[in-house]
């Protein structure tokens, strides 16, 4: 009797461990796109509805480029995805700053409401010439990465798609750390944050700057739809709108215009969500985000890494 | 250096400035006064760029600079310390220096415009490190002189230095204010509603009245005119 409930915790923990790995998995690529919300809000103050849809168009990009990429390169293999994941990126931060430049920045000194409509209005944009281009019904994914068990200890499995997922994300989590803290542009970009109106007097071109936290945002949500691809391989063109949503609660969660926190919030929501779909009931897994939502809404809406932000005359 | 000429600004359908004209001769420390609202933020908002002008010129060196963005018009060697210092609370003293010197490519040039920021201000070479909105009201106001210093500006403009700052300190900035025009050969252009002590220091001085240009003169015949006296210097 005591010997099998030794076994039953233990398997309890294996189970815990494995919803744990999944959930971090899952949280990292939520962490990267809500990284886009984050600092364009800190620098516009609004709120980019249609990033959501750049993590579905890095997926695309990444359909699209496979087979020419390997054309030139042994596929599957890592070489292959970091090629594809190296161009989606770029591709994405280019239609970011075009995005920016189009429709944001004629809007640069109207009230923050017709920008927001503006945004909902680029990702419906988005998600119908998605499905105009690329067709309305689920795409497979290609095999870009080679896929390995990596241990099947005690029943806890883990494979190297997840390891990709998590060290693929600290390694841009790293270098938007060394961007933003230690390069010009990157102290420009928290200057810019703080006091647009000062930065430019100090000599920085704030489209410039603007620009460029549209491309690092673009590019990190594009890393994203790749990572997602690789890891749930049926992408179609309204792929970006629940994590988009739940990218963006995670903003919210961790403090809306904190890097760090944006991070920590997107980690947050992927192991609740697994958690509460592998424990409660998968029925609620989409509801949790919002849930989060309403209550960090009603407990600290400045969020966990927020500061309460004092209205500035 | 400066020439300004009928600058109108309006802000939507209030007219802040009606057409003033002015003039800051090289090497000269010009000062620009006037009561709450008469429109002084608002000219140095316009030459440094932040606003655009609705009619009128301003040229920089015979250059007319009117409508350029700002991040164009620093590089020509106009710098604006903003009223309220608008020093960057969120960065450290140093980054905030750096963020001066934005516009400069030349390591060199950095360090040696750093050296003489902190030669003059040795107090933020202590504070470095520290995060900028912890600093002192007086430090803060030398770190925006600072950060205005550090694009070698030809033009320094300062609005209101004196803002909220004890007696003492308002004395202290102000013969730095003089110094880096004697020593380092910066013309300024500086808002005050400090009268007195804006004439003490000035050479040459615009009374400003609901956007229009009152008064001119020499800052020491203004300091005797019975207008200026009962209006702005608080005599009787
Ligand atoms: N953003 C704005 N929108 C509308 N009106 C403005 C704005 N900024 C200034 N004004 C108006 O323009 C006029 C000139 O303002 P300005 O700030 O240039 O005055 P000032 O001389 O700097 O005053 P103070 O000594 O109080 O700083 C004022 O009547 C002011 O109300
Ligand atoms: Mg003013």
């Amino acid at each position: 009797m005591f010997n099998f409930e030794q076994v039953d915790v233990w398997q309890r923990v294996i189970e815990f461990l494995q919803q744990l790995i999944n959930g971090l998995a899952l949280g990292s690529i939520l962490a990267l796109i809500a990284l886009g919300y984050t600092m364009v809000y800190g620098i516009l103050r609004f709120i980019n509805f249609a990033h959501g849809d750049i993590f579905m168009l890095g997926a695309f990009a990444g359909f699209y480029l496979a087979p020419k990429i390997a054309a030139v390169l042994p596929t599957p293999s890592i070489w292959a995805g970091l090629a594809v994941m190296g161009i989606s990126m770029m591709i994405c931060a280019a239609i970011g700053v075009v995005i920016e430049r189009f429709a944001y920045r004629p809007l640069r000194r109207s009230p923050k409401l017709a920008v927001l409509i503006t945004a909902i209005g680029v990702s419906l944009f988005l998600e119908y010439t998605g499905q105009l281009v690329f067709g309305a019904a689920p795409k497979k994914f290609p095999d870009l990465i080679p896929v390995y068990p990596l241990t099947q200890f005690g029943g806890l499995s883990i494979n190297s798609n997840q390891v990709l997922v998590l060290g693929v994300t600290l390694l841009l989590l790293l270098a938007l750390k060394f961007i933003t803290l230690k390069t010009k542009i990157g102290t420009a970009m928290r200057a810019l944050s703080f006091n647009p109106e000062a930065a430019a007097l100090m000599g920085i071109n704030t489209d410039f700057v603007i620009s460029f936290t549209f491309a690092l945002g673009s590019a990190l949500a594009a890393a994203a739809g790749i990572l997602y691809a690789i890891s749930y391989p049926a992408i179609d063109p309204l792929m970006g709108i629940l994590p988009g949503l739940k990218a963006f609660v995670a903003a919210v969660l961790g403090g809306i215009g904190n890097l760090p926190g944006a991070a920590l919030g997107g980690l947050i929501i992927g192991v609740t969500e697994t958690l509460v779909s592998g424990y409660i009931s998968s029925t609620y897994r989409d509801a949790i985000a919002f849930g989060v939502l309403i209550l960090i809404l009603l407990i600290k809406p400045s969020g966990l890494l927020g500061k309460k932000e004092v209205e500035k005359v | 250096m400066l020439e300004i000429k009928n600058l109108a600004v309006s802000y939507g359908a209030i007219t802040a400035l009606h057409g003033i004209s002015l003039s800051v001769p090289a090497g000269g420390i010009v000062t620009l006064i006037g009561s709450n609202g008469a429109g002084k933020t608002t000219t140095l908002k316009t030459i440094s760029g932040l606003l655009k002008p609705k009619s009128g010129e301003i040229f920089y060196d015979g250059k007319n600079i009117a409508g350029l963005p700002p991040h164009q018009i620093v590089k020509l060697g106009l710098s604006h310390v903003p009223e309220g210092r608008m020093i960057f609370a969120n960065l450290t003293v140093m980054e905030n220096l750096q963020m001066g010197a934005y516009l400069q490519t030349d390591r060199s040039a950095v360090r040696h415009a750093l050296d003489h920021v902190f030669a003059a201000f040795p107090r933020l070479q202590e504070r470095g490190k520290q995060i900028a909105g912890t600093l002192s009201g007086g430090e803060q106001q030398m770190l925006a002189i600072g950060r205005a210093l550090m694009s070698k500006p030809k033009l320094l403009m300062l609005d209101e230095p004196s803002l909220g700052l004890a007696p003492l300190l308002v004395k202290t900035i102000f013969e730095k204010i003089v110094e880096i025009n004697r020593q380092q050969g910066i013309t300024i252009l500086l808002v005050e509603q400090n009268a007195n002590l804006a004439l003490e220091v000035s050479d040459f001085g615009y009374v400003l009245e609901t956007g229009k240009v009152a008064l001119q003169g020499d800052s020491a015949t203004l300091r005797q005119n019975p207008q200026v006296k009962s209006a702005y210097l608080g005599g009787v």
